[in-house]
């Protein structure tokens, strides 16, 4: 008994020694390296237009205008909400994910201008994991490429050096897969409009 | 499977190859209490102050019972640490969202969650936990239950290599070895890598932004932030999983580039692939500690190519609609990861008790979500959690020896110590415990109206994600099929009991077992005894762990996500 009140004190102070190493020292050590290192990074990648936050070059937001590029579905909150990430949860025979990706096909067919055949990526008509995916496949910013000209008037050959400009490629040329950055590919659209 | 998705795979485990070795023989330097290393000189100081402070003696040695009453104790004061913080966090410092304290069931349930090397998470983190909370109350089990882990697998190690001893080495003197040799360093360099990919690490407060096409009226649109590095790095590294938002490793915050996914996945799998080489090395049979590796990518190599092949072909139902199959399926996937890398990150998520996630698991084709399922199911012993991992194969190790004694009608004998009737009873204690466990509640919570009203799918769906909490819980992985409403009074507590069955109760078998070894005189090796090296011995294991482990819950399968694949490639019905 008496050695059990001693390891019990052994216990309390381990918990408090190694809060401080671990949940002090350690977390502030990261920051402060990470603050001098990689600013950008650590303090979210933020995006500046005329001074003005628009958003994180890692994140994705929601365009529906037909003069920009349009991201993923999203899941997250009402859609895009940086501060509720998540995907729908939809199972692969849910009744409501396949309702809605009929929809969601059919809405994509008639923007873009495509025939009633015509096969649709499946990134632009699935929820991403996070809800936030800033990215898309390049098949689907290539079909959404004449769309996008028209309303701006711009040829479609111009649009897909735009793409190209904004695709971020595999890591090292090897993992993952190749994307299009959807908001700083509409950010570089808007800004060669003004000029 | 793409030529690309082939030669990531090859480099993936060539790497774990590689760095296995090395990371086996730091292991032994760590859990040697006298053994050197490189940071001696920075870190001894801090040791040995700690040890002053806390009235540790290194030198003395405990045996199973003092081993296990440490641990204990230990445990149960970080867990009622972490339910406070958590119920107070209102009050607490670094707030600055103003976020509320937690219910006593979600507190509850989280501080089991994250004491036992679950991180099952029935909230969201980016609208629930302060960065208070985040970095004091869950951060700190993160490190100190992964040291646990590792303990427990050095003493039962200790065990099978020392004879007629009681002692089995300092729980303290581990715990603070393991976390400021180990886990500390690699995780501050780690944390280092994952800002320069683009992962925050700040304590502002949420970002109000103006979106670019910003509709008049529009709410302003906010960003979580918060010291996210910092605690993402041993959540990987202490196969802890639980993510700092809700979207876990599929946030383009906390994952943001596939170079931070490749090394997320490798960082899940290096302590337990190292802690093989560690325990051939400290029984001084290192072949058969490749065996037990060689086992372990075997069955991680069928898991992950079922799950990439199943993922890439896609959902014919959605194909059906006019989708385009070739991007496999991407529900609740991200781009940048691809189905392909989507799917050997839940492969290798679930081998290891990790339970991170970068993509969502309940929105896997039915064989995918199989895949992970099973991999829990299998009792996590490939590479498995940090030392959870290694200590679950090690029963599996002895049972198959015992079992291979049996055929040749032999007492088995494994590495010099006769196997008895008293050892095998534990190490099946050990394995029902968790049987028990997940087939007990999925079973309960599938005829009771709150376990039910918990699916966000209806069908063999449905019975999949009941299943999936209960096998994940248990399990100590912490994924989730998420669309299931976990977050009411009975799941929460049901979730946690499994949690504290899945830790507890099976390091409870672990410790006096390996007590019982440590007191063994060794018998030396004859013609009769079973080698446990080779490609003879690793089939054995492998079978071992299929029939023993996971064939229990076969029929449960069979009325989720088997039925459910039949279901969809032979039916129209939905639901």
């Amino acid at each position: 008994m008496r050695n059990l009140v001693v390891e019990m004190r052994t216990a309390l102070l381990m918990t408090a020694l190694l809060c401080v190493v671990l949940c002090g020292i350690y977390p502030a050590l990261v920051f402060a390296v990470a603050q001098g290192l990689f600013p950008e990074q650590a303090n979210g990648s933020l995006v500046y237009r005329q001074g003005t936050i628009v958003g994180s070059a890692l994140l994705g937001q929601a365009f529906t205008e037909a003069k920009y590029f349009h991201p993923r579905p999203s899941a997250a909150g009402a859609g895009y909400d940086a501060t509720a990430s998540g995907g729908s949860n939809l199972g692969p025979l849910s009744k409501k994910l396949i309702d809605t990706v009929r929809l969601r096909v059919e809405q994509y067919r008639a923007e873009n201008g495509l025939n009633a055949a015509a096969r649709v990526p499946a990134d632009a008509v699935t929820a991403s994991a996070s809800g936030l995916d800033p990215h898309i496949s390049v098949k689907n910013a290539l079909l959404q490429a004449a769309r996008v000209a028209k309303a701006r008037n711009m040829s479609e050959a111009a649009m897909c050096e735009k793409i190209d400009e904004c695709t971020e490629g595999r890591s090292l040329g090897l993992f993952g897969e190749p994307g299009v950055n959807v908001l700083r590919l509409n950010l570089s659209l808007d800004a060669g409009k003004t000029r | 499977m793409t030529p690309l998705g082939w030669l990531q795979l090859m480099i993936f485990l060539g790497l774990l190859l590689l760095l296995t070795k090395p990371m086996g023989l730091y292991l032994v330097r760590v859990l040697d209490a006298k053994g050197k290393t490189f940071l001696d000189p920075v870190l001894g100081p801090v040791e040995r102050l700690i040890y002053r402070c806390a009235g540790v003696d290194p030198e003395r040695e405990h045996n199973w019972k003092q081993y296990g009453w440490a641990l204990a104790l230990f445990s149960l004061i970080g867990l009622l640490f972490t339910y406070a913080l958590l119920r107070l966090q209102a009050h607490l410092p670094l707030n600055p969202q103003q976020l509320d304290g937690l219910s006593p069931d979600l507190a509850f349930n989280t501080a089991v969650s994250f004491a036992t090397n679950t991180n099952w998470q029935s909230y969201s983190g980016e609208s629930t936990m302060s960065y208070f909370s985040q970095m004091v109350a869950l951060t700190f089990h993160n490190f100190v239950s992964a040291a646990a882990g590792i303990a427990v697998a050095a003493v039962f190690v200790r065990g099978i290599a020392r004879h007629t001893m009681e002692t089995l080495g300092n729980f303290w003197v581990d715990l603070v070895r393991v976390t400021l040799y180990l886990l500390l360093p690699l995780c501050f360099v780690y944390a280092l890598f994952l800002v320069s990919q683009g992962m925050i690490q700040n304590f502002r407060p949420y970002t109000p932004y103006r979106p670019v096409e910003a509709a008049a009226g529009v709410q302003p649109q906010m960003i979580a932030q918060g010291p996210m590095a910092s605690q993402v790095a041993i959540k990987m590294l202490g196969t802890n999983g639980g993510g700092f938002v809700n979207a876990n490793a599929a946030h383009p915050y906390e994952n943001p580039t596939p170079l931070s996914n490749f090394v997320q996945m490798l960082s899940i799998f290096l302590i337990p692939s190292g802690l093989t080489y560690y325990f051939g090395r400290s029984v001084k049979h290192p072949r058969h500690g490749w065996t037990i590796w060689s086992a372990m990518a075997v069955l991680f190599l069928a898991g992950a190519l079922l799950c990439c092949w199943a993922e890439s072909a896609g959902n014919p139902r959605l194909a059906a609609l006019g989708v385009d199959a070739a991007e496999g399926n991407m529900e609740g996937k991200e781009v940048r990861f691809g189905p392909f890398n989507s799917a050997l990150f839940a492969a290798v998520t679930t081998d290891a008790s990790c339970g991170a996630v970068n993509s969502m698991h309940d929105s896997f084709t039915p064989l995918g979500g199989l895949v992970p399922l099973l991999n829990i199911q299998f009792g996590e012993v490939i590479f498995g959690g940090v030392g959870a991992g290694l200590y679950g194969m090690l029963v599996f190790v002895i049972i198959a020896v015992f079992l291979a004694g049996l055929m040749i009608g032999r007492t088995p004998e494994y590495l010099g110590k006769k196997i008895e009737a008293y050892d095998i009873k534990l190490c099946v204690l050990f394995i029902m415990a968790a049987i028990l466990s997940i087939l007990g509640f999925s079973a309960w919570a599938c005829v009771s109206s709150w376990g039910l009203a918990g699916r966000a799918n209806d069908g063999p769906h449905g019975l999949s994600e009941i299943l999936y909490a209960f096998t994940s819980g248990t399990g100590n992985n912490g994924s989730a099929f998420a669309g299931l409403s976990a977050n009411t009074p009975l799941y929460n507590t049901t979730l946690g009991l499994a949690m504290l069955v899945g830790r507890f109760f099976m390091m409870l078998p672990i410790l006096p077992l390996a007590g019982h070894l440590a007191r063994k005189q060794i018998v030396p090796a004859s013609g009769g005894s079973f080698p446990v090296a080779g490609f003879t011995f690793g089939a054995v294991l492998i079978a071992t762990v299929v029939i023993v482990g996971a064939l229990t819950f076969f029929p449960a399968l069979a009325l989720g996500p088997i039925v459910e694949h039949f279901i969809m490639t032979a039916s129209q019905a939905v639901y």
